[in-house]
């Protein structure tokens, strides 16, 4: 799931998880650079670097990037020992805190391996789905890049082969794909046809969906914004107040509908819409609503 | 509550901050126009490669030079224009390539930077290098001194902050010239960096592989000979940032997490000790009025002033929904308030066009220059305004 930020991304992306886990896929959503928002929308205590199950067939995780790189570590060179000796070595940690994309990289790495059927952790549970709360736009490219920028740096070697692994599992449209999240707003709208653009040429990544999101129902007829127009020229207080309340609700539909036609025009993927939810904060019960409407 | 031109009188330096999609792209450019037409020369920076900034600006396009707002399309949209806008979008690679030939002792060991593999990877793309490479080219033009104000509209990262960072993490990167001596399997450095590293070297290559280490190693010692140069333009940054000249203002939303961000942003701006000017809060559901349990015989009155109790139940249930958000964002904007005490807290309300040119940002702007009466009249009346 990506998009410009605020759009609701980690809401969306919690609400297609409600709806695979309700159709019985095991699920997991993933937090990257330690964000706890899904963990947040179920109310729950931060999950941290676990996988820890919020509804029926639906885990959440928060990809820590430095538990990653642990991981990793131990992984490869399977003896806890010289893992901690590596750690505690001044080389690595210099290299580790300075090497560009190398957090991004293990990231993307522990997504790859929550997505094997063969998991590489011990006891590793199998999903059916891995949900990813991918980075606002811009960064939302590089972080996807990563992969391939580190396999031209490395030439050759096992960074070399690893990093072309996790740039095929992104760029394989069969098994992989990514949906993104819009506002019915004319910059978020010009955003994600660039995002779409970029996401197909540049990344070579699928993007299957685009979502449009919090679309105000449309109230009031045309003729029926003008029965209110007069009543604020007629009316005080409170009736007044309503009416200008329904005066600016029916324009704001109004210019909503024209960016959503803007969308479908300038994006290739299918749009679907979401409603918006009137509520003060948006939490478990907001996403189950939108899991309702996904498809 | 004082306006914006009141907070940013005598300043030299704006810088905008919050988390994405709060508004700051569309904020800086309304606060860089309020500013120009008042009769100052500004310039309004941005490092998002979306056009967001060109697009409400009226640009094409921005590059890594300022283009000067056409004043002709502000009269326009009927605002009088007494100074000069300008804007320009950062291009970090090539504002890297600037410093480092500007840091470099000589052109070889410029070129050895400029052609290294490494270098034109990560260039663009070195975590914190869009956010250090912001600071640097504000310290380059406020040096220059072309402009009374410069307004920064900060990277969208996740976590707003990074970029005060930035100047310290590039530092710590480009001093890897130890790690040079570190690999090189024999001589002097192996010996006094002892056992425990060449095993833990060792290990590494295991790893990564040794010519990926080789191929590091090179890259570093090419930044050998700047890590001087870097560390006191770095320092001169944060001293500017400092500066009381400049001004940081966090730019946020009414619902509960944009809010809470805020709060945070504001306390790390106090630890740093960097001046804080004040928090702009973005699409406010106003409320008209609020309701006092005297809206018992709303239905009834419109249904006998429409003359149709669907239509009037309808304007009801959405007054309803309105007047719901309206007061969430007065509770959140209490507790902002709260935490800030006496500090601004400029809120702008949710206008029923979406804000994306020029005369969207003076609508903006009528709110973020207003005085405290203003602003309630504005709050009270604003469609017939």
């Amino acid at each position: 799931m990506t998009g410009k930020g605020g759009v609701g991304k980690t809401t969306v992306a919690v609400a297609l998880g409600l709806r695979a886990a309700g159709e019985g896929k095991r699920t997991i959503v993933c937090e990257v650079s330690s964000q706890e928002n899904a963990s947040h929308i179920f109310d729950h205590s931060e999950v941290g670097f676990h996988e820890v199950e919020m509804a029926e067939n639906l885990w959440s995780i928060s990809i820590d990037p430095d538990e990653s790189m642990r991981e990793y570590v131990l992984l490869q060179l399977k003896v806890r020992a010289m893992r901690d000796l590596l750690f505690r070595s001044r080389i690595f940690t210099y290299l580790a805190a300075a090497t560009p994309g190398l957090k991004e990289l293990v990231t993307i790495g522990k997504i790859w391996e929550l997505a094997q059927l063969d998991r590489k952790v011990k006891a590793g549970r199998k999903y059916d789905l891995v949900i990813v709360d991918a980075p606002a736009t811009g960064h939302g490219i590089g972080f996807l890049q990563t992969p391939r920028t580190f396999a031209a740096i490395a030439r050759v070697g096992p960074i070399h082969s690893q990093a072309q692994q996790l740039d095929r599992l992104i760029t394989d449209q069969e098994h992989t794909g990514t949906a993104i999240v819009c506002l019915p707003e004319e910059m978020p709208v010009n955003e994600s046809a660039a995002l779409e653009h970029d996401l197909r040429s540049e990344v070579g990544v699928a993007v299957d969906r685009v979502y449009m999101n919090g679309l105000y129902p449309e109230r009031f007829s045309k003729q029926e914004a003008e029965q209110l127009a007069k009543l604020t020229e007629s009316e005080n207080g409170l009736a007044r107040s309503a009416a200008r309340a329904g005066l600016s609700e029916h324009s704001r539909a109004r210019s909503q509908r024209a960016q959503l036609s803007r969308l479908r025009r300038r994006v290739e993927a299918p749009v679907k819409t979401l409603p918006f939810l009137f509520e003060p904060e948006l939490g478990v019960e907001a996403a189950r609503q939108l899991a309702k409407r996904l498809h | 509550m004082p306006s914006i031109d009141q907070i940013l009188d005598g300043k030299g330096i704006c810088i905008c901050a919050g988390s994405g999609g709060v508004g700051k792209t569309t904020t800086s450019a309304a606060i860089a126009a309020g500013m120009a037409a008042q009769g100052l020369s500004v310039c309004v920076l941005t490092i998002d490669p979306a056009k967001r900034l060109a697009d409400s600006l009226g640009l094409a396009e921005l590059g890594n030079e300022a283009k000067q707002v056409d004043p002709k399309l502000f009269e326009r949209h009927g605002i009088e224009m007494k100074g000069e806008l300008w804007a320009m979008m950062l291009d970090a690679k090539a504002t890297f390539d600037e410093l480092v030939a500007r840091q470099a002792p000589d052109e070889e060991s410029r070129d050895r930077v400029l052609d290294n593999r490494i270098y034109q990877q990560i260039s663009n793309a070195l975590a914190g290098s869009q956010e250090y490479m912001a600071m640097e080219k504000l310290f380059e033009l406020h040096t220059e001194g072309r402009f009374d104000l410069l307004v920064l509209d900060t990277p969208p990262t996740r976590n707003a902050l990074d970029f005060l960072d930035a100047p310290k993490r590039l530092t710590q990167f480009i001093e890897g010239r130890s790690l040079g001596a570190f690999i090189r399997p024999t001589g002097l450095a192996a010996r006094v960096a002892g056992r425990g590293a060449t095993v833990a070297l060792s290990v590494l290559k295991r790893i990564v592989g040794f010519d990926l280490i080789a191929d590091l190693a090179e890259f570093f010692n090419a930044f050998s000979g700047m890590v001087d140069g870097f560390q006191a333009r770095a320092k001169r940054v944060n001293s500017l940032l400092a500066d009381r000249r400049t001004c940081f203002l966090v730019v946020c939303g009414p619902q509960g997490e944009p809010i809470e961000e805020a709060v945070y942003f504001h306390r790390k701006l106090v630890e740093a000790k960097l001046p804080f000017g004040g928090v702009i809060v973005n699409k406010v559901h106003y409320p008209a009025e609020r309701l006092r349990g005297d809206g018992a015989d709303l239905p009834s009155t419109l249904a006998e002033r429409l003359g149709d109790e669907g239509l009037a139940q309808r304007v009801v249930d959405n007054f309803n929904d309105y007047q719901a958000l309206a007061e969430r964002d007065a509770g959140n904007i209490e507790r902002l308030t709260a935490e800030l005490r006496a500090q601004a807290v400029i809120r702008i309300p949710y206008l029923d066009e979406d804000v994306h040119d020029l005369g969207g940002l003076g609508e903006i702007n009528r709110y973020l220059f207003a005085t405290s009466e203003e602003r309630i009249e504005l709050a009270a009346g604003r469609r017939a305004s």
